[in-house]
């Protein structure tokens, strides 16, 4: 074959994926390891890449204590209340008791974070939120990422983690080719951080065609977070949790800016409020103690964007659609107007392309809003990802094997979408994960837990093949057809990735079904979900880039499976308004107040499943109480 | 929105495709000029846009939803340290700038380097503490929040 193997050896870090994640796991793993050799592979340019790659106009995890705003536990209430329960709490604790180190040293980098003039604290957007003019934030963190580590391999597709051959369960490094050259890159180290990035693109999308790109997490979030840890047998967590966004239609521009600071609302078609119809109904579904819109009014506890969800989807069945948000008083004062373009353009600049293109000027106009298209990732109001160990000092026994986020491999540690339980970390605290991560890899080096680990030739050879087979099988059967797509040897990987999204959201609960399945569909959906798996054994790639496509889907393809077996196990509706199993439609908190693990054997593809307890972090004088 | 390129301005550097975080933006073989090989996987995130020295690359609305006769144009400029937006609409009733900063240090000098600085103790290696911690959580005296130092614990069971 003509590609090179290039090998990169003797690493005690690698980083796959910067991101947020991996930016700060590069970024930290100096510190603690200043002898050690780091490595980043990532599948773009890391001035340019993960979910930040476009810019973000908020920082939406920053506790500021140092201001008397918020402690770390008030945050864990927090995302356990929006999640319905279902997190790791004490991983929770501990990101937020760091994020707003890495948020002010964030500032310190050049990036420009607002202050309020009056009292000189951070420009708060809600309680959790900060606004920054953050188009540069990931080429700024970027800049630190890159002064840490030995070697940036930019444009290598990491596709499997390598195995030690001398002892069981334990990693060894990575393996990914080029998506430029096409050269086999081989990494051998120590430790791998995955912090590849959550799913986007496994549900069908709302939009059709060219606008397919049009989805709310970046497009080129592919899954590997989950495919890459999946494959190599380490658990994971709370697959099922996908998460569905109310945004406004079409653009997905986000919302959270226009709720919380420009305090525009939302109202059907005919004008009316129509959340608050939906309490009683949503509430024989989830129980009080989920849903107390008096206690919210009383208190602020927050209501689960989950519910809102429902709410929205309930009424546009209903037939009063569509949903509008009223812009139009708070764009009359033009700094909030200003502010609500600025938010689009620093992070979501289609949305303004697309009131443009439409002459929707919120100013004169209340624009629509749309729930989207499900997603699978860990970092925002979700926390889908894999089973990771938590801090020592914070951690029950059944969350604790010795590394802090280290998952059940050793020496694979995960951060931002690849950990599981911890959502509403977002930029800063996907960010502080990677600190986490990076620290607890240098520490499990130092302990010397990964001295004596060998990689077969075989082992390196045998991924080669597979690597690369997508372009073999094209140039073996191109031939057999005169021109064209269709070939019955093989599928490319579009038509793959429109199978995917077309099965997913039929039988998993996406958009054309309002988010409903049952065990029957579930089932349904595995067995094609099977065939999908031999069929891509058969994806062809034309070229290079297309091998890219192929691996993304396989990627994607391994997190969907994960999404269909978790949600077949978890038989009750946790989270209406994300999705609903129709055959279970309560929340059920004798048996199911749970976090739900599985693992997928690498040798037999077979999945099994259990509960994990689900501990809470509380006060002394709440457990007096009780 | 799926970029394009205009034929006339791009000179085939290849910024857009060292950038591209989707790996579409291609340079043409035929007339060695970029353009976006795979627009339905284009997240319209400007960042080609951006990079492009000669402004040769502009977006046109995915042609499932936005009608023609729009722009949103951008010029990022990181030694001033800004970047300044046109929003015009397709009915020529909006034409908006607006302006903001992307930085406020020289580019890249605002970064420490993390291997010169002094090395951590066996004590910090240790503890939870990360780079610059504990100061730079609250700039007091206080340490890393603890179950302990916050009256906390963890508890199994249902909690709301």
């Amino acid at each position: 074959m003509k590609y090179k193997t290039v090998v990169e050896d003797n690493i005690d870090i690698l980083v796959c994926g910067a991101g947020l994640g991996g930016t700060g796991a590069a970024f930290e793993a100096r510190y603690w390891g200043q002898d050690k050799k780091i490595v980043i592979a990532e599948k773009a340019n890391i001035d340019r890449s993960g979910a930040v790659a476009q810019g973000l106009y908020a920082i939406n995890c920053y506790m500021g204590t140092r201001f008397g705003e918020n402690n770390p536990e008030d945050h864990v209430r927090y995302a356990r209340i929006d999640l319905m329960g279902m997190v790791r709490e004490d991983l929770l604790f501990d990101m937020a008791r760091h994020v707003d180190s890495a948020v002010h040293q964030f500032e310190e980098w050049g990036l420009p974070l607002m202050r309020d003039p009056k009292t000189g604290t951070y420009q708060r957007e809600g309680r959790w939120q900060i606004m920054i003019h953050g188009e540069s934030y990931k080429p700024i963190v970027a800049e630190a990422a890159k002064k840490s580590a030995d070697k940036v391999f930019n444009r290598i597709c990491v596709t499997h983690l390598l195995m030690d051959d001398a002892k069981e369960n334990r990693v060894a490094g990575a393996v990914g080719f080029n998506v430029r050259t096409g050269d086999y890159h081989v990494f051998k180290s120590k430790t791998v951080i995955v912090s590849a990035g959550g799913a986007s693109n496994i549900f069908k999308p709302r939009s059709v065609g060219e606008g397919a790109g049009r989805v709310w997490y970046a497009p080129w979030s592919s899954g590997s977070a989950y495919g890459l840890l999946i494959g190599a047998g380490a658990k994971m967590t709370q697959m099922e949790n996908r998460i569905v966004l109310a945004r406004f239609k079409d653009g997905y521009g986000p919302v959270g800016a226009y709720f919380l600071h420009l305090k525009t609302y939302t109202q059907n078609g005919v004008g009316e409020e129509y959340e608050s119809k939906w309490w009683p109904s949503l509430q024989e579904i989830v129980g009080k103690e989920y849903l107390d819109p008096e206690l919210s009014h009383s208190t602020h506890r927050p209501i689960p964007t989950c519910l809102r969800n429902h709410a929205m989807i309930q009424e546009v069945l209903a037939g009063r659609g569509p949903i509008h948000m009223v812009t139009m008083e708070a764009f009359q004062d033009p700094h909030l107007e200003e502010i609500g373009w600025h938010n689009f353009l620093g992070m979501t600049v289609g949305q303004a392309v697309l009131w443009a293109a439409t002459d929707v000027d919120p100013k004169y106009e209340n624009p629509e809003l749309t729930t989207s298209e499900p997603y699978v990732m860990g970092s925002h109001a979700t926390g889908c990802g894999a089973w990771c160990s938590g801090p020592e000092d914070v951690s029950p026994p059944e969350y604790y094997w010795g590394y802090n986020r280290m998952t059940t491999v050793e020496g694979l540690f995960g951060a931002g979408d690849a950990v599981g339980g911890t959502p509403h970390a977002f930029s800063s605290g996907s960010f502080t994960e990677g600190r986490i991560a990076a620290k607890s890899a240098c520490r499990y080096i130092d302990d010397g837990k990964a001295d004596g680990i060998s990689v077969s030739e075989q082992q390196v050879e045998r991924r080669r093949e597979e690597i690369y087979k997508p372009l073999e099988t094209y140039t073996v059967y191109r031939n057999e057809i005169t021109a064209g797509s269709v070939n019955p040897n093989y599928i490319n990987p579009r038509q793959a990735l429109d199978r995917l999204q077309k099965l997913m959201d039929e039988y998993a609960g996406g958009v054309t079904v309002s988010y409903m399945t049952n065990e029957k569909l579930l089932n349904i959906g595995l067995k094609k979900m099977k065939l999908l798996e031999e069929d891509l054994e058969k994806v062809a790639a034309e070229n290079i880039h297309e091998l890219l496509r192929a691996w993304e889907i396989k990627h994607r393809q391994m997190a969907s499976e994960a999404v269909i077996q978790h949600t077949l196990f978890r038989k009750e509706t946790r989270w209406p308004g994300y999705y609903y199993r129709g055959d279970y439609m309560k929340v059920d908190d004798a048996n199911w107040h749970v976090l739900t693990v599985s693992r997928r054997d690498p040798e037999t593809g077979e999945y099994t499943m259990e509960k994990a307890p689900c501990y809470h972090l509380v006060s002394m004088d709440e457990e007096e109480a009780a | 929105m799926p970029t394009f390129v205009y034929m006339t301005r791009c000179d085939g550097c290849g910024a857009c495709v060292d950038i591209c975080p989707s790996d579409i933006m291609h340079i043409d073989t035929v007339t060695r000029r970029a353009y976006n090989i795979e627009p339905s996987m284009c997240w319209e995130c400007y960042s080609c846009v951006k990079a492009c020295p000669h402004q040769a690359i502009d977006v046109r609305g995915y042609a499932d939803f936005a009608p023609l006769g729009h722009s949103v144009r951008v010029k990022r400029d990181e030694e001033k340290g800004v970047i300044a937006w046109r929003i015009k609409f397709r009915n020529g009733k909006k034409d908006m700038e607006l302006l903001a900063p992307i930085t406020t240090k020289p580019w890249g000098s605002g970064t420490p380097q993390l291997r010169d600085v002094e090395a951590p103790t066996q004590e910090q290696r240790d503890s939870q503490q990360l780079f610059n911690e504990p100061k730079y959580i609250r700039f007091d005296e206080g340490g890393v929040h603890t179950l302990e130092s916050n009256g906390l614990k963890m508890k199994e069971g249902v909690y709301y």
